[in-house]
């Protein structure tokens, strides 16, 4: 079995409203060397073994349902998962 | 006319849907389940507002998936209308029936209330009914209505006509104030604002009526020079 992790983040060329807001309440805080955040999601997949590619089959996933390619980017992290 | 009021889990605009096309204009209308299989005996699609699938993941994601959608492809292709409104906005862009994507509002704001719309093409199955560049009053009601597309799609937009509404005044952030769009072909209008709320004028105005007007109008021509 592996776990995979997923980070789906805006794209750099789309507003971020949320992380905006998020980044104007850490300067408000006295933070002001934060020069920027963006707000993604972490997803976690437990997936297990098949004759299919992992990779193959996480970028699948990622373009048909996790990810809106339009507007977002994702990248991923691979774990193998240790049975008991 | 008869129309099916596709009912995701987590719709909440199709009974005002129902009542706009059944009640206000007299057609026949049924709601129809997100599992079913057969959409063939309709002449007329409606995506309903709401939440479908709690907005999980993003809104109208998870509904892109749902058993009805091949049908729904089946009848925009077919040359049926397909309206979607609000969250059916979102769900037809997710499932790629209309470029673009309905990101969160500028301000991260629910918004509530009703807005000027200007029309901006009255030359589809849609909007026959307005004039051309006619201002109306709509109600809106979405935390994630600012229309996001690339530079490309924004021109091949503008080029083929597809913007059909704007709204008068910036107040959700989207691209050069598109309110709703059309796809190439002309059957399949996607709208952040709603329509179905503004039938009557005992619930504040019925600019919206002009629209299932249009849909009507032109689907009993098109049947009339075929008989």
């Amino acid at each position: 079995m592996k776990k995979v992790k997923v980070y789906v983040t805006l794209r750099e060329s789309v507003l971020d409203p949320q992380g905006s807001a998020v980044m104007g309440s850490l300067h408000k805080m006295g933070y002001g060397e934060v020069a920027d955040v963006r707000i993604g999601k972490y997803l976690e997949l437990v997936i297990e073994d098949s004759e299919r590619d992992v990779d193959a089959l996480v970028n699948e996933l990622c373009h048909r349902l996790l990810a809106n390619t339009v507007i977002e980017d994702y990248r991923y992290e691979i774990e193998e998962v240790v049975s008991q | 006319m008869k129309f099916a009021v596709i009912v995701f889990p987590g719709s909440n605009c199709d009974l005002d849907m129902y009542h706009a096309v059944k009640d206000e204009l007299g057609e026949e209308a049924e709601y129809v389940w997100h599992d079913s299989k057969d959409l063939s005996s309709y002449d007329g699609i409606l995506l309903p507002g709401g939440f479908s699938y709690g907005d999980y993941l993003r809104c109208g994601a998870i509904a892109q998936f749902s058993g009805v959608m091949d049908e729904v492809r089946k009848a925009a292709e077919a040359g049926k209308p397909v309206l979607g409104i609000c969250n059916g906005f979102q769900i037809l862009t997710e499932a790629g029936l209309l470029p673009g994507v309905l990101l969160r509002n500028k301000n991260l704001k629910f918004m509530c209330r009703t807005v000027g719309l200007k029309v901006e093409n009255n030359n589809t199955l849609f909007t026959n009914e307005y004039k051309q560049g006619e201002e109306i009053q709509i109600p809106i009601a979405h935390g994630e209505g600012n229309y996001y597309c690339d530079d490309a799609t924004y021109d091949h937009l503008k080029e083929n006509n597809q913007i059909v509404f704007t709204y008068a005044d910036d107040f959700n952030g989207s691209r050069n104030n598109i309110a709703g769009i059309i796809n190439e072909r002309g059957n399949v209008l996607g709208m952040m604002p709603h329509p179905e709320r503004a039938v009557s004028e005992l619930i504040g105005g019925k600019d919206g009526l002009a629209l299932f007007r249009s849909i009507v109008k032109q689907w009993r021509e098109s049947h009339v020079s075929h008989a």
